[in-house]
């Protein structure tokens, strides 16, 4: 039982801080421009295939500076020559624009890299386990992926709150027209943050590829989780972001972990049902088999009694 | 007059839904037909959503999906001899099956527009899809569940065996959902649903619920998505859990936003266009999807009103009589516009062949033309017209601009 609590805490560790490198940027973006950006788990799979490109022939390291790098310039420009000039048309034009972005980004991808996985591999630096514990080991690459992870929390954490272009942030993400009134060039500041925010999508593709397998799907399989997380976390809390994140990565690891069904319970009091009944998926249903759900269901919950999310301050 | 003429237009759209069989009676084209058919009643049920009441869904499959199979799991009922009842009302059980979960569903998610509706919708798709993998009894897992229409009682002497069959019974669905919608949208409650979109404050303040009306349009959307996935549980005989995840809610969005969300027909444009894209030009090319994402990124960056609003916003030359001036600069513009369109598909096309075709081939077929890819020319070629298009097309849009302003320029009074 010790054995899967450790294990189960670090995996949804590994999860939810990856999680939380592509909400922090989505987060930061959805608090400044309103724009739940649907392209950003897309710009997160560009990260994994660009460093896959570049370590065929450079290695990993140097992937992991250039395809974020790369990353990021891309959706400075997509900001620029895109969501400005649907800006005009209305929030809902905005959304539905990231949304066929990440269906454009989907097919180009396939169109460039084709259909099928890459075989896009960790470093071999980092190819041992970094402990053993109760005879399983824990692979170097995923401490690596913590580490990196806080280092950008920490980095993060520290710009906003320390320094002058933090300030700036912090005030257009709560009174973006006081800020552009105090001749702040907002466009600018946006585009930046823009391009920051898929830089750290792009960090996570680079970092995630070799581990859940670089292939067209990518984004689509973190893609809805992303929000969830910037959702439940609230709007413009970097922390809450974080929460959110490790929340959502323990539940999951947990869910899948724990193998107790409706069944278990039914059976504390006695009850038992015919397996054929009509309602026997609903007897056996199990938590490995809601874990899927789980996040989803907080979402709703979370839209439906708190808009604000855990911590934020202002309504979606 | 304008009541004859709009009983002249249902007529007439019956009369073509009931010949058009006939020029196009090929099976293949058949089933074309019958897709198009249900993708306009699901389109047009989103677009009540979206384009009427300004909600953006992106989980509007969930009612389209529950709908199909509840009218699937009646089609093996039927077959079971638990009730019997004719095929031709199998997509009222599915749209009444749809409405029970919209008004479930809809009883907390409309409570606000805007992202929060979004996010709820997106929530609750991703939910029921999941769901559908859990609840194997219902959803029957990744084979689906399947039935059989021909088992049901015969109506009139038809058992549905034949696809034409089905295409009377799809089109005759049609025609009575789109007039049905057509007419909500004409009610009270349809009109004050285009008052909610536009400002939710105003319409509360001449005495209106914004989150009643939201409801009430939102059940509407949930009964006819669920009536399409009845028509598609007829026609397919199958559904499975693709038939309501996100990929079909994606997918529901991208037609209607394309056809046009502002004007009643937008959808159906976008339906029928869709559905053509698909069956149509996969058989050409494998980058279809890539063209469908240019397509619907490019209609969202320029044209936000959709290929029916870009019609519609002509209304004002038209009626002012000034069409005609607007014709030779759109042909300017319009045909280096094509010829650069073309290009681009021809490189993507080249690239595409180069890179993931047949080893040892380069010969191949691009717009009736026989091309090595092998060789640098065609490359140059088409790069050379792909600039000279463009160019032309940079160079003569102002033109085509100051024709498009003093052609909408208002009227200048006759003096008296």
């Amino acid at each position: 039982m010790v054995e899967i609590v450790i294990f189960s805490t670090l995996n949804g560790l590994v999860t939810g801080l990856l999680l939380f490198m592509l909400a922090s940027g989505l987060t930061l973006i959805f608090s400044m421009m309103g724009i739940l950006n649907f392209a950003h788990a897309s710009f997160y799979m560009l990260g994994a295939y660009f460093a896959y490109s570049v370590s065929l022939f450079l290695g990993f390291w140097p992937g992991l500076i250039v395809a974020p790098l790369l990353v990021g310039v891309l959706g400075a420009l997509v900001e620029r020559y895109g969501l400005r000039y649907v800006h005009k048309s209305g929030h809902v034009a905005e959304l539905v624009f990231t949304f066929g972005l990440a269906f454009f980004i989907e097919e180009l991808v396939q169109f460039a890299w084709g259909k099928e996985t890459k075989n896009y591999q960790q470093p071999e630096i980092l190819d041992f386990p970094l402990f053993t514990l109760f005879g399983q080991n824990f692979p170097a690459y995923k401490g690596f992926m913590i580490f990196i992870s806080i280092a950008i929390f920490i980095g993060l954490y520290q710009v906003i709150t320390r320094t002058r272009i933090g300030l700036i942030i912090q005030a257009a993400i709560s009174h973006p027209n006081a800020v552009s009134s105090l001749g702040h060039n907002v466009p600018l500041i946006f585009m930046g943050a823009f391009g920051v925010g898929t830089a750290l999508a792009g960090v996570a593709g680079v970092i995630a590829g070799p581990v859940l397998t670089t292939f067209p799907g990518m984004a689509l399989v973190l893609g809805s989780i992303v929000f969830v997380i910037v959702v439940v976390g609230g709007l413009g809390s970097l922390t809450g972001a974080l929460i959110a994140s490790l929340l959502i990565g323990l539940l999951q690891s947990y869910a899948i972990a724990l193998e107790f069904a409706v069944n278990d319970l039914l059976a504390l009091f006695d009850i038992s049902f015919d397996a054929d009944h009509f309602l026997n998926d609903l007897w056996t249903l199990s938590l490995p088999q809601i874990a899927p759900v789980l996040p989803y269901l907080l979402l709703v919950l979370i839209l439906i009694f708190r808009p604000t999310g855990l911590l934020g301050k202002r309504e979606t | 007059m304008a009541k004859v003429r709009g009983l002249l237009v249902w007529i007439a759209s019956l009369a073509v839904l009931l010949l058009l069989p006939g020029l196009f009676d090929s099976v293949l084209s058949l089933s074309i037909l019958n897709q198009m058919g249900i993708t306009i009643i699901f389109a047009l049920s989103y677009n009540m959503l979206l384009g009427q009441g300004g909600m953006l869904s992106f989980g509007h499959a969930v009612y389209f999906g529950l709908g199909g199979f509840m009218a699937v799991h009646s089609l093996n009922y039927i077959e079971a001899e638990v009730f019997s009842l004719p095929v031709i009302l199998l997509p009222l059980i599915g749209g009444l099956f749809g409405l029970l979960f919209a008004v479930f569903i809809g009883s907390f998610s409309t409570r606000r527009a805007g992202t929060v509706f979004a996010m709820i919708s997106l929530g609750i798709g991703e939910m029921i899809a999941a769901c559908s993998l859990i609840f194997v009894g219902f959803f029957g897992g990744e084979e689906g569940i399947s039935g059989d229409r021909t088992m049901a009682p015969e109506f009139f002497g038809f058992d549905f065996a034949q696809d034409l069959e089905v295409y009377y019974l799809i089109a005759g669905w049609v025609f009575v959902a789109t007039l049905l919608m057509y007419l909500f949208s004409q009610t009270p409650a349809g009109r004050i649903a285009n008052a909610v979109r536009d400002n939710p404050e105003r319409a509360e303040f001449i005495g209106y619920s914004q989150r009643m009306v939201r409801f009430i349009s939102f059940c509407g959307a949930g009964f006819f998505a669920g009536v399409a996935g009845g028509l598609f549980a007829i026609n397919y005989e199958i559904l499975t859990e693709e038939n309501l995840n996100a990929i079909t809610s994606g997918n529901v969005l991208l037609m209607t936003y394309i056809g046009g969300t502002g004007v009643f027909v937008g959808p159906i444009v976008g339906a029928v266009l869709l559905t053509l894209l698909q069956t149509v030009l996969s058989n050409y090319t494998e980058l279809w999807q890539l063209y469908v994402g240019l397509l619907f990124v490019a209609t969202v960056m320029f044209m936000p009103a959709g290929l029916t609003g870009v019609l519609m916003i002509h209304t004002v030359a038209w009626k002012n009589g000034r069409l005609r001036q607007l014709i030779l600069p759109y042909i300017t513009v319009g045909v280096p516009a094509f010829v650069l369109l073309c290009a681009i598909v021809g490189l993507l096309e080249m690239l595409q062949f180069y890179r993931h075709g047949v080893v040892g081939e380069h010969e191949m077929t691009l717009f009736f033309v026989s091309v090595d890819t092998s060789s640098v020319w065609p490359w140059i070629v088409t790069l050379l017209i792909a600039a000279t298009a463009g160019y032309l097309v940079k160079a003569l849009t102002p033109r085509l601009l100051s024709a498009w302003a003093s052609a909408n320029a208002p009227l200048e009074r006759a003096k008296t």
